[in-house]
Parts: structure tokens; sequence; C-alpha cells
């Protein structure tokens, strides 16, 4: 085990596991009960067919873009389960199987990438704030609301997702920064899945790891195995009791590997090999935990069969709603940009009315008639 | 008599008094109280927990207000400069002036972002910006600028609380203007524009740091036989169409005045607004005295670039008077 020494906080190269990748335990270390574990299984599985039915949706032109979480989803499952439900989580785009894992409604989640409205679900009801698109800009909200809540006395944490790519922007530094120096309640969860777009890690920063930065800032880091969902459970609790406790900020940053390209409108074969990508399969976060669970007698194929049974009802549900289209009122555009509407908002929304007034009493032909 | 900056001194301490929710950052306005001293003595009379010092960083400031403002909080953050307030704007632009509309009013952001702004004061490049036109272009932001001792305190207090966010931008040049105003004073709501001197034969349509050039160039027309109105905008958006186009229409000529770059600057808007709202009472084109296209000149040249008294005047004097 490599450590940096002569640090306040002494930090391993070695990413924290739990399950190696035929899932057998690491040597020493308790693991969670069996039925959290099973649970976490049941998560993982149902977060990859959410995932995968999410793709397929998007082939069939019901999502504009998805960026998928295939191979990542022990990092999302694992962080999810690890916080309470007063705590808040601050996602990025591609959290999809985490906001699914929180509970969230599938179709709520996916409101943003099928493109009828940004967000499709109430932050304040699940403690999430909507999936943010700007790069790291997230990372300070989650400090901030960190910071008010340990001011009005709250035992809340706050738990920030951040790319690998996201970690070179300068609000994630200003994030770790404001953090540390105000002890915020925040744990930084970063998944370095290799590549921002196309640009592998080691265009991205020149540090001996990116938990390492955690060091320059004065907070704990700790790499994780982002494929072993035990292990990213584990580390992310502790981070997150940590910060509970009043000991400050914590940067995690979870190994792991996006299985597909960024986004269905990516093509990862301009910048990366399949041996690359055949090599990662191996560490597959389900597979691993599923030869563990059988191993120890938790699971077996009836075991799997149901629960994949239960990914496949989850799917399916999932597909008929999204097959339907949304009802969309235009004129929502002109509803929430202030509380109240500027007299100026309020002319142009008049004049959309009228539009689709004209629009709604035309007869069928009735734009080809008048052009 | 008091400043402009003790009035929005009060107003900052009377809204920390009134609503528990209420605080203060940014950098130096703790211990220091502000390098202008708006925040002087806060953190004495309220603690360190309502009025604080931040690292060096606007971006920080900004986003971490988005999470305290989501928490229930009502941050009121201070950019230093104009021109350090630019490392904040993609928090402004893209979540600020978004979030109630991207959560479908879920999620409102009563924010309150002070900006010392424009120039004449000698200021070095990066301490003289007027950079509302970046935040006027911005859907989702209130836009306020006082030019009056008694507006700063009522336009910071209504900012304060307002349930969405404001970007309240101070004419550094009149924090040390003076008047006769017992405080606390309580003015229109936003989007209500002012007439500081009824005319009847031209408008001046100014706001912040222009309102007294505007004013006086009035007064220095009546000499010449013209007498003109002066509007004062206030809150730039929401923009008083009503009171600027009545005003016009009585008037039937219309010069905005502002310090903010001419080219796509407010003035532009709000000339074209007045044109196509007012165009049948019009006697002559809307004219605008703006800064020049530049980047601020250095201070011993600002005199050339501010719009003045002069320059209004020959404004005023290219309004097709021999028509009229």
């Amino acid at each position: 085990m490599t450590v940096l020494a002569e640090t306040s906080h002494p930090l391993s190269l070695e990413p924290v596991q739990l399950l190696d990748e035929h899932g057998d335990p690491a040597d020493g270390q308790v693991l969670p009960p069996a039925a959290q574990r099973l649970q976490m299984y049941r998560r993982l599985v149902v977060g990859r067919r959410f995932d995968r039915q999410a793709a397929a949706l998007t082939r069939q032109g019901r999502l504009a873009v998805y960026p998928s979480s295939n191979g990542q989803e022990a990092c999302q499952v694992g962080a999810v389960l690890a916080v309470r439900d007063t705590d808040w989580l601050f996602p990025t785009y591609r959290e999809s199987v985490a906001l699914v894992t929180r509970g969230i409604d599938p179709v709520e989640v996916l409101t943003l990438l099928r493109g009828d409205w940004h967000c499709g679900y109430d932050p304040y009801h699940h403690r999430t704030a909507p999936q943010c698109t700007p790069l790291a800009t997230q990372a300070l909200h989650a400090v901030g609301l960190a910071h008010a809540a340990r001011l009005a006395g709250d035992d809340v944490v706050a738990l920030a997702f951040v790319g690998d790519g996201a970690t070179s922007e300068g609000d994630c530094h200003e994030a770790l920064n404001f953090a540390a120096v105000y002890r915020a309640p925040v744990v930084f969860f970063v998944q370095n899945n290799q590549y921002a777009i196309s640009v592998p890690l080691a265009k991205q920063t020149a540090a001996s790891s990116l938990a390492h930065k955690a060091i320059g800032y004065g907070m704990p880091g700790r790499r994780v195995d982002g494929n072993d969902v035990l292990a990213v459970y584990r580390v992310v609790r502790d981070a997150v009791e940590h910060a509970r406790a009043g000991q400050g900020p914590t940067l995690v940053e979870a190994v792991t590997y996006r299985m597909d390209a960024h986004t269905n409108a990516d093509d990862a074969s301009r910048y990366r090999t399949s041996a690359e990508v055949d090599a990662w399969r191996k560490r597959d976060p389900i597979t691993r935990l599923e030869r563990h669970l059988r191993a120890v007698g938790v699971l077996d194929d009836a075991g799997v069969a149901e629960i994949a049974a239960e990914a496949e009802d989850f799917a399916a549900r999932l597909r008929e709603r999204m097959n339907t289209d949304p009802v969309l009122d235009p004129m929502e555009m002109f509803r929430h940009v202030y509380a109240e509407p500027t007299p100026q908002l309020r002319e142009q929304a008049a004049l959309l009315a009228a539009e689709l007034a004209a629009e709604a009493e035309a007869p069928v032909g009735g734009v080809e008639a008048r052009a | 008599m008091i400043t402009m900056a003790q009035a929005l001194n009060t107003a900052l301490r009377d809204a920390l008094r009134a609503d528990e929710r209420v605080l203060v950052f940014g950098e130096d306005v703790g211990t220091l109280g502000g390098v202008f001293r708006i925040t002087d003595g806060l953190t004495r009379e309220f603690g360190e927990q309502r009025c604080f010092d931040t690292p060096l960083a606007e971006s920080g400031i900004l986003g971490t207000a988005i999470g305290m403002a989501m928490y229930g909080y009502r941050p009121v953050v201070e950019m230093q400069f104009d021109a350090f307030a630019y490392p904040a704007f993609e928090q402004l632009a893209s979540h600020v002036a978004k979030l109630r509309n991207r959560t479908r009013g879920r999620v409102a952001l009563p924010i309150t972002i002070r900006i010392p702004y424009a120039g004449g004061i000698g200021g070095v490049e990066h301490h003289s910006d007027s950079s509302e036109a970046y935040y006027v272009a911005t859907p989702g932001l209130h836009v306020v600028t006082p030019a009056t001792v008694a507006d700063a305190y009522s336009l910071l207090r209504r900012a304060i609380a307002s349930p969405d966010p404001v970007v309240f931008l101070e004419p550094k040049r009149l924090y040390w203007s003076k008047a006769e105003v017992a405080l606390p004073v309580q003015t229109e709501p936003f989007g209500r524009a002012v007439v500081r001197r009824p005319g009847t034969d031209a408008t001046l349509i100014a706001y912040g740091p222009t309102v007294p050039t505007a004013l006086e160039a009035a007064e220095a027309a009546g000499e010449e036989g013209w007498d003109l109105e002066v509007v004062d905008l206030r809150t730039l958006v929401p923009f008083d169409e009503e009171t600027v186009c009545a005003s016009v229409r009585r008037t039937g000529r219309a010069v905005v005045v502002h310090e903010a770059h001419g080219f796509a600057g407010p003035g532009a808007e709000i000339a074209a607004r007045v044109t196509e709202r007012c165009f049948h009472h019009l006697e002559a084109p809307v004219l605008r005295v703006t800064g020049f296209d530049v980047p601020y000149p250095p201070p011993m040249l600002e005199k050339h670039y501010l719009p003045g008294v002069d320059r209004v005047l020959d404004a005023v004097a290219r309004l097709q008077w021999e028509t009229a």
C-alpha cells in the first residue's frame, strides 16, 4: 500500500476494495449485513435495467439524448444508499441511476432528457437538486446548502457528484476550498470514469490521483474501487458520518469506467480501444457482487431470476409510460421566470397565447392555405 | 445629512434585524466592513454567522449563496467591483437566473448580488465597468440601480425582500452623495420609474450614476430655453415602459443617458421600445448619450469617456427643433 506520508491526511493510492474482481472479500474487511448486500444487488440490477431501457428509449426517439451510467452503477447506488433521506444530493446529468436509487419516479428523472421540461422532480420533496449540466457548478451549491444546514443547526449532509473532467473546473476548486474553510458537512464524490467525453484522465490532471487534490485543501481524500458497491458504500458512509459529526468535508474518488460512449451522440471508438473496454468488463460491478452473494449462499438462481424479473417489470412500466407523448403547455415558458412576470413578459405571453389560439381555430391545412 | 453609503449600510442592518434568514457575505465584508465600508459594523453587531468574509472567489461566493438560498436563507452577497463579478457570471446566468424556471417555480432564489459599478472615481481599468447590459440580457434577474440616497435604502430593502434574485448595482461615484433623509423610507415597488424633474420639451432617460448628470443637464438647458424632463428608471428589469412612454408622449423627444457602452447597451433597447410605442408622438429620433465602445479608459482619460452635461446638451440640440 502506497501511503502519501508527511501530511495531516495520509492517503492511499490503492483504492479501497471490499470485494475483488472475482467477488472474493478482501482480507480483514467486515462486510455489511447480508440483507443489505442483497438490497444493493437489487438496486444495481434495477439501476442497470433502467439505464438500458433509457438508452433504448433514445434509439426510439423518446429521449433527446441519454448519458449512460453503464458501468458506474456501483458508484451511484453505493453513494446514494450511504446517505440519509434527510441528506441532500447534487447530481450531474449522468446520475440517472443515482436518482432512481433515491426513489425518484423514473419518468421525472428522464424529464430533462425527454425534453418536456428541465427538471421533472421536486427538489425539496426528494432533497435532490436538479441534475446539473454546467460542470462542477453544483459542487458550490452543495457547499452552500451544507453550510446553511449547519447554520440552522440541522443534521444534514450534502453529497456532491462530480466527474473526473469537472475536477479541472474552477468551480470544483472553489467548492473544495470553501467547504474546507467552512468545515461544511459535504462529501465530494468524484466518479473517475477515465474520460471527459473523449479526453482521458492523463490529459486532465498531472496529480497522482484525483483524491490527492484533497491534501491541498486540508481535507481527507479517499480512493475507492468504484466498481465495488460495498466499498463505495463504506467509504461514502464514513465520509458522510465524518461530515455529520462536524469534522468537515471529504473528497472521495471512485475509480470506475464508463462502458458506453459519453452519450448516444458520441462515438467512443474514436478515442479508446475495445481491448480497454473489455478489460473493464471483467470488473463489472454486478457480476462481482452476484458471484460473492452466490458464494456465501445469499443468492441463488431463483433469487437472481426474481430480481431480474423485478427489474424487467420496472423497465416495462417505464417503457409504457414513456411511450405516450407528454402533454405540453407552451405558456408554461412564461410562468416560472419570475414570481411575478414583468410587463414585457406579459406582453410576450399574450403574443404566444394569440398564436396558439389561432392555431387551435385554424382548420386542418389552414397553415398551408394561409401560406 | 447621510450619504448613499450610509443608507446602504442602514438598509443591510435593518434587513439583518428584520429577518434572521438574511446573511451578508463576500470578500472583506466582515472585519473590514467592505472596501467601500458598506458593510461596516455588521459583523460586530450580528456576529460572524450573519455577516462573514469568504475566500477570495466570486463564483464560490455566488455558488454557495445558491445553496444557502435553497436551504431557506436570503443571502446578500457583495462582488467587490464590477469587473470582479465576471468570475461569478456562470453561476449567475446558468443557475441564479434559471433555477426557479428549471424547477417550475419550486426552487426560488432570493439572492441579492450587490455590485459597486461604473466609473467616475479615478479607478483603475477593472474597477469602473458599467456591466448592466450583461445582466439585463439575462431573463430571470431583476436589475436595480439607485440614484438617490433614499432609493439606495428602499430599493436595497426591496431587493433583499424580493422572492427573486436581484442584481443590485451601486453607482460607486454616488456612494458619497448626501441627502436629508430620515430612514427608513419606503418607495414604490420594482418596475416604477420616477420623474425626477418635470419638463415639457424633451425627456432625458437615465439611471444610476447618470441621473445627477441628467438633472444637471436639465438645469443648464433651462438657461438655453429648453424645459427638460428627467426620468430615473431605478429598475432596468422590470422596465417601466409606462412611465417612460407617458413622459415621451408628453414631450415628443427623448435622449437616453448611460455610462455603459452604447452598442447593444440598455439605451439601444430603450430607444427601440420608445420608438415602437411612441412613434407618432416623436418629433425626432430617440438619441443616446453613452460611454464610447472602448474598454474603460485609464483614470486620466475618463472625463473624456463619461457622458457629461455638455454631451447631453449637444444631443438635446440635435433633436430637430427646427421642425417644431
